[in-house]
């Protein structure tokens, strides 16, 4: 267990390191045009070439690489450029914004999604089953903008229920929060509801489950106590992995919302070629990734015993 | 020698198969329904010019609620109403749905030819063909989809080409993943061996021998991929970051007049519906397909 830890973490290491580099070569493409982002169009030439030559941006490639990484590494995420402060003033407010707003979700999604999974896979192919899975379908088509568009047209122009932003300027206010959730959830619960579903149903067809109901034990218990242990180790890998798609999702749903999370500081810093802003970001959201998927597969790897004892 | 091979039934040709092949689909509901909805939207695009009232970029009578007769001279009704410049959202909605027909089949081809080239290669060579194969998808797939295109479409700017490299870059790697681990399934068949000791060269036996017989999943995968990829485009567009105006694309549409949806709701829904359900129509094709699959 022990090996298999450190060699996970040290495969999580590489990649981040791997990723740091080609989000670094990719930004860095023309450093002519970051001088002319910061100066401003009417900067001249030599200006330019002065600022460019401050900036180390004279320097090898390799060099400015480590330097970048050296500083991220120590804490120093850079300046940014549209709004003139340092990286770390804006975006551990904006990263604890987006957390409120993905816990929300997955606290209202999980429940529901296995829940329904359970549900269609405890009888494959019944109508209960059908109607499920056609349901999550329907709900996973709609994409996330269109959910957006489509709700805040019932909820708040039309009944006048809801807020139809949530910028939290007044402090946290949870009404502002149940649209933003709403989207998101009904656009991810489908496909967990439905790995959940695929999972249960094929525990259902195991011999211990046959031998549990022969022995007439309450249907009830042969779900609750022997069916369910099983079928959740599967939903939980998805689970994990769905976060990535979540940080997806966070961008069009703070776009639409005004919502001053993580997402929205992304999609603006990317418009405004705020370099270091991306980069940290980049960074973020590349460091969530890989370490869920880690945690994803330690986490499985504990859950099943077969794997864990062998 | 000869009597073996008159035993062997002809194969029928490719047409005919194709053919009972959507006689298949009947078995499924679901699947039927999806492929009407994407046959409506084909029908739609093909005959943009014939079924659409109006031409999609002219600016008539701005801000019109849906049902509303046109005053000018030709006449004619605008059945969704007219956007925010006047024009008729019916029509573009229309030949919006060439925008998504044409990027969206072309963007998934490219992504599964990519996919499946480095999928069959690192399957059927292994080694460190598919050491390095692998790694790379890893990295690509450990980022965020859409913090992806972001940041590539942000760096190398929106076109109609850009869109196209960023969802195969984006795709590839997924597609890759699923190609490898039927080509590990499928390199121990007998068949195989008999190609390799026919002595067939290894490009002839991944594309001609082994690719086929892959087809059954990939094609479920194809359909669900294609519905991601429609998404992709109209987030793209939702976000500022689709093709340029004035090409009427939904997700363009959406986000020109998202901000007006308190007074003029119109403008944005029915662009809303429209892409909802071309992915709808995919979704429940590769469901029906995949039921049909399982089945058999």
């Amino acid at each position: 267990m022990l090996v298999f830890l450190a060699r996970r973490l040290a495969y999580m290491a590489l990649t981040m390191l791997v990723l740091s580099l080609i989000v670094f070569l990719v930004l860095e493409f023309s450093p002519g045009s970051i001088a002319t982002k910061v100066l401003g169009p009417y900067s001249s030439e030599e200006q330019r070439a002065i600022w460019l030559e401050e900036n180390g941006y004279n320097e090898p490639l390799f060099v400015r690489y480590f330097d970048w990484l050296g500083g991220f590494v120590t804490g120093d995420l850079g300046e940014s450029i549209k709004y003139k402060v340092p990286v770390n003033d804006i975006l551990w407010d904006r990263l604890a914004n987006t957390g409120i707003l993905g816990l929300a979700t997955f606290l209202v999604m999980i429940p529901l999604s296995l829940t329904l999974g359970v549900l269609a896979g405890m009888k494959e192919g019944s109508f209960q089953d059908r109607s499920i899975s056609v349901v999550g379908i329907v709900f996973t088509s709609v994409p996330e903008f269109a959910s957006a568009v489509l709700l805040s047209t019932i909820f708040v122009f039309g009944l006048g229920l809801l807020p139809g932003t949530s910028g939290m300027t007044d402090g946290f206010n949870f009404v502002e929060l149940i649209l933003p959730v709403m989207v998101l959830v009904l656009y991810d619960f489908g496909y967990v509801a439905r790995m959940t579903r695929a999972s249960m149903a094929e525990v259902m067809t195991t011999h211990y489950i046959r031998t549990a109901v022969l022995k007439g034990l309450p249907y009830r218990v042969v779900i609750m106590k022997h069916a369910l242990r099983n079928a959740l180790i599967a939903p939980f890998t998805v689970i994990m992995l769905q976060i990535n798609w979540l940080l997806s999702g966070v961008i069009v749903v703070e776009f639409f919302f005004a919502y001053k999370g993580f997402g929205a500081l992304l999609l603006e810093a990317s418009l405004a070629q705020d370099i270091y802003v991306i980069e940290a970001c980049a960074m973020v959201a590349v460091f969530v990734a890989v370490s869920t998927q880690t945690l994803a597969d330690i986490g499985y790897t504990y859950l099943n015993p077969r794997i864990r004892f062998s | 020698m000869a009597d073996v091979a008159a035993d062997i039934p002809k194969r029928e040709p490719l047409i005919l198969r194709i053919l009972k092949s959507f006689v298949l689909l009947r078995e499924s509901g679901v699947a039927m329904i999806g492929a009407g909805i994407i046959v409506f939207w084909v029908l739609m695009a093909l005959f943009a010019p014939l079924v659409a009232p109006f031409p999609p970029n002219a600016t008539l009578a701005p801000m019109l609620p849906p049902f509303s007769p046109f005053d000018g001279p030709e006449g004619g009704t605008f059945w969704l109403g007219t956007d925010h410049i006047g024009r008729d959202i019916l029509s573009r909605i229309i030949y919006g749905s060439q925008t998504v027909l044409i990027y969206a089949p072309i963007a998934t081809v490219c992504a599964y030819a990519v996919g499946i080239l480095m999928g069959v290669v690192a399957g059927y060579k292994g080694g460190w063909w598919d050491d390095i194969l692998s790694f790379v998808a890893n990295l690509i797939l450990s980022f965020p989809v859409l913090v992806l295109y972001v940041i590539i479409i942000a760096t190398v700017g929106a076109s109609g080409i850009n869109i196209l490299i960023a969802i195969t870059f984006a795709s590839a790697p997924g597609i890759m993943r699923i190609v490898r681990g039927l080509v590990l399934d499928l390199r121990t068949r007998d068949y195989v061996a008999a190609a390799q000791t026919r002595g067939e060269s290894s490009m002839w036996i991944m594309l001609v021998e082994i690719l086929p017989n892959a087809r059954g999943p990939l094609i479920v995968d194809a359909c669900l991929r294609l519905g991601y990829v429609t998404i992709t485009i109209g987030v793209l567009g939702f976000l500022g970051l689709g093709l340029p105006p004035p090409n009427p694309d939904w997700g363009g549409m959406i986000n020109e007049t998202r901000t007006m949806a308190q007074v003029f709701p119109w403008m944005s829904v029915f662009p809303c519906l429209a892409i909802s359900s071309l992915v709808l129509g995919l979704n429940l094709l590769a469901d029906g397909l995949r039921e049909i699959s399982i089945k058999d």
